[in-house]
């Protein structure tokens, strides 16, 4: 059993900030098809298209028949635990921080033997539930599960490394002015962060919702206006070096495309409010929280974008919307790159259309805002880096996979 | 005019026997801008973009890059700016005559009544009772109306409500009179426009704009420090940037007013 993690004491400012160490990086580009089940949550394992034998670890050839037949598939996640070992000295600096570390072999019951990392309450010789997680260094490893619930199960000091847990983590959502803003705030506060920061533009405006979010518990109310480089420097220097997890609630929708408009002023607050937005957000947030990925309890675990699945393909009825989302998309991958040294992760949540005034002609089905706010919780909770909210991101998706340019036909008509 | 005077002018600036006054709020992102329903287009709210400042993108130097809308901060209006003045000649701030920024200004002061009420509207009894205290409003003079509003937090400054912003200004028909009988040069405010927060509900909608930019005349907004002036006597400087086509600028606008009096 768990001993519930406290919440941390400030910090001895005459200690040095220990800086973050990533674990071993290396994977063989067939192994990525763990990286990819991970990043979405699925637990998938190689299985043989000529003699539906499961493998581990990943391979070119099928170890039974020798097919290079060899396709990731959804796999059952039980297991048993063999063996668990614990290393206490390890040579890797990640590990050896760490120490003492739990490692097990797990025989699943679909075949194959994985090592995995250990959560405290698996027990030799019981039932395991297996995942892949991502991480320190973003790669995809083993995780098991005791295979019912346990107290304090998520506050695992080894299942911490793997995720983003709000839990006694100080959060900062970018823009409480919006439902989607406000709906976050409340689910982060529900989900055990010590404070949420959050971001308000333009204070001389009133916005709906305001009283009830100035008087939430724990909820700090902060100037920011992510389209102003200087705001958002300003702010930084106030509170960048205690921003564990940043959700960037910012969104600024408007119809249309190209021809139908007139002049680019409209285009150009897209890109100010979202892509620039971004990039201010990227510069001043950024290096301490890559700096701070192992800071302890409260250590900076992730960023997060709310991201329309139409940056993936372009929705031309919202045109140009697409496109700075497609933006923000792209640079969210050279964040993830930048932020992974300190093992920070980029979470990406896809949406389609929410249910807010700036889609009031789209017909459902559409994203409720408080859907947003939990799946981020849970993403941040299971270490998640990429999540698809709803029918429509969920569709997207997999006509995409299925056929770009049908998708792009049928978006455009 | 004698060059001797011009000379004795600036010696009395120099001297502070002629006293400046900036009637100008910092150009500043925090400012509030004027707020349309979200379907029209916006004015660009001011930015400040560090190009460098002594370091690696420029060792020995600082500047910035500015964008910012035309109506933002303390700014001029010109004819242009509304439709009822989109076809008189040099109604752009690149071709309005220089000689008419720099002009005499008599201060209304209503800070009293717009303290008491943010819907306050300047009328023309009140402006007659002003005239009956400093006499007649003279050609070609600006009217500054003084209502303290400069000196209020934003949220206040703004005054947004659910049913638009609540700010004073004048009302329709002290416009067309100020326009038409006394000849003004513009009329300048201390709120986000020169017509008051809920000025689209009168008849005509926004009768500042309508009937100043209709006469060719001009409107100057955002002003600060009209406390400060005397009712008549202060002489204003108001130069707006040279933009090509322009409909207003972001300006300094100063007031001269001979010491003692204020």
């Amino acid at each position: 059993m768990i001993e519930p993690i406290a919440k941390p004491r400030r910090k001895n400012p005459l200690s040095r900030t220990r800086l973050p160490m990533s674990p071993p990086r290396a994977r063989s580009r067939a192994s990525h098809g763990f990286t990819r089940a991970a990043a979405e949550g699925r637990f998938v394992l190689q299985c043989c298209g000529a003699c539906s034998t499961f493998c581990y670890p990943a391979r070119d050839a099928c170890p039974s028949c020798l097919s290079a037949d060899l396709v990731f598939v959804d796999a059952p996640r039980r297991g048993m635990l063999l063996s668990e070992t614990t290393l206490h000295v390890p040579a890797d600096v990640y590990f050896r921080e760490r120490a003492p570390w739990r490692v097990g072999l797990v025989a699943m019951d679909c075949g194959p033997k994985l090592v995995a990392h250990l959560h405290a309450d698996c027990e030799e010789g019981r039932p395991v539930t297996m995942s892949f997680q991502l991480d320190k260094s973003g790669q995809a490893v083993a995780f098991a599960h005791p295979e019912r619930e346990t107290p304090n199960m998520t506050d695992d000091r080894q299942w911490r490394e793997m995720t983003a847990d709000p839990k006694f983590r100080r959060v900062l959502v970018t823009n409480g002015r919006s439902i989607v803003g406000q709906e976050v705030v409340t689910a982060l506060k529900a989900a055990g962060a010590s404070i949420v920061f959050v971001g308000v533009a333009e204070p001389w405006k009133p916005f709906r919702g305001e009283e009830t979010l100035r008087a939430l518990e724990g909820v700090q109310i902060v100037p920011l206006d992510i389209g102003d480089e200087k705001s958002v420097a300003d702010l930084a220097a106030d509170i960048g070096g205690k921003v564990d997890i940043l959700v960037n609630t910012s969104e600024h929708v408007r119809v249309g495309g190209l021809l139908d408009r007139q002049g680019t002023s409209v285009v150009r607050d897209e890109i100010d409010q979202t892509y620039l937005g971004f990039v201010h957000l990227a510069q001043a947030f950024g290096p301490a929280m890559r700096m701070r990925g192992s800071d302890g309890v409260n250590s900076a675990a992730a960023w997060v974008n709310i991201l329309s699945v139409y940056a993936l393909a372009n929705w031309p009825v919202f045109g140009a919307y697409s496109a700075s989302q497609a933006a923000s998309l792209s640079l969210s991958h050279c964040l993830r790159a930048e932020l992974r040294p300190g093992g920070v992760k980029v979470v990406n949540v896809f949406t389609g259309p929410l249910d807010t005034e700036w889609f009031q002609t789209v017909p459902p089905p559409k994203v409720a805002p408080r859907m947003v706010a939990t799946s981020i919780v849970s993403a941040l909770k299971r270490g998640l880096e990429d999540v698809f909210v709803g029918d429509v991101a969920e569709d997207i998706r997999q006509r995409l996979a299925a056929n770009p340019k049908a998708l792009e036909r049928e978006l455009g008509s | 005019m004698d060059s001797n005077n011009l000379m004795q002018f600036a010696d009395a600036v120099a001297s502070g026997a002629v006293r400046v006054v900036d009637l100008t709020f910092t150009l500043s992102p925090d400012f509030p801008v004027i707020v349309l329903p979200p379907e029209f287009g916006q004015a660009a709210p001011v930015r400040i973009q560090r190009i460098s400042q002594y370091d690696a993108a420029g060792p020995a130097w600082y500047w910035n890059n500015l964008t910012f809308g035309e109506h933002t901060g303390t700014h001029f209006d010109a004819p242009i700016h509304w439709f009822t003045g989109k076809d008189l000649p040099n109604n752009s701030v690149d071709t309005l005559p220089v000689s008419d920024m720099i002009a005499p200004a008599c201060v209304i002061d209503c800070s009293a009544e717009a303290a008491q009420d943010p819907d306050f509207l300047l009328t023309i009894p009140v402006v007659e009772a002003w005239e009956k205290s400093h006499g007649r409003i003279p050609p070609r003079h600006w009217v500054l109306l003084r209502t303290d509003w400069s000196k209020k937090g934003w949220r206040d400054y703004a005054n947004l409500k659910d049913d638009g912003a609540h700010t004073p200004g004048p009302d329709a028909a002290v416009m067309r009179w100020l326009v038409e009988e006394r000849g003004i040069i513009g009329l300048g405010t201390e709120t986000i426009g020169t017509d008051a927060g809920q000025a689209g509900h009168l008849d005509p909608p926004y009768p500042a704009h309508h009937f100043l930019h209709g006469g060719g005349r001009y409107g100057l907004q955002c002003l600060c420090n009209l406390d400060q002036l005397p009712p008549t006597g202060a002489v204003i400087v108001a130069a707006p940037l040279k933009i090509q086509n322009g409909s207003g600028s972001p300006l300094r606008v100063l007031a001269l007013l001979p010491v003692g009096q204020a």
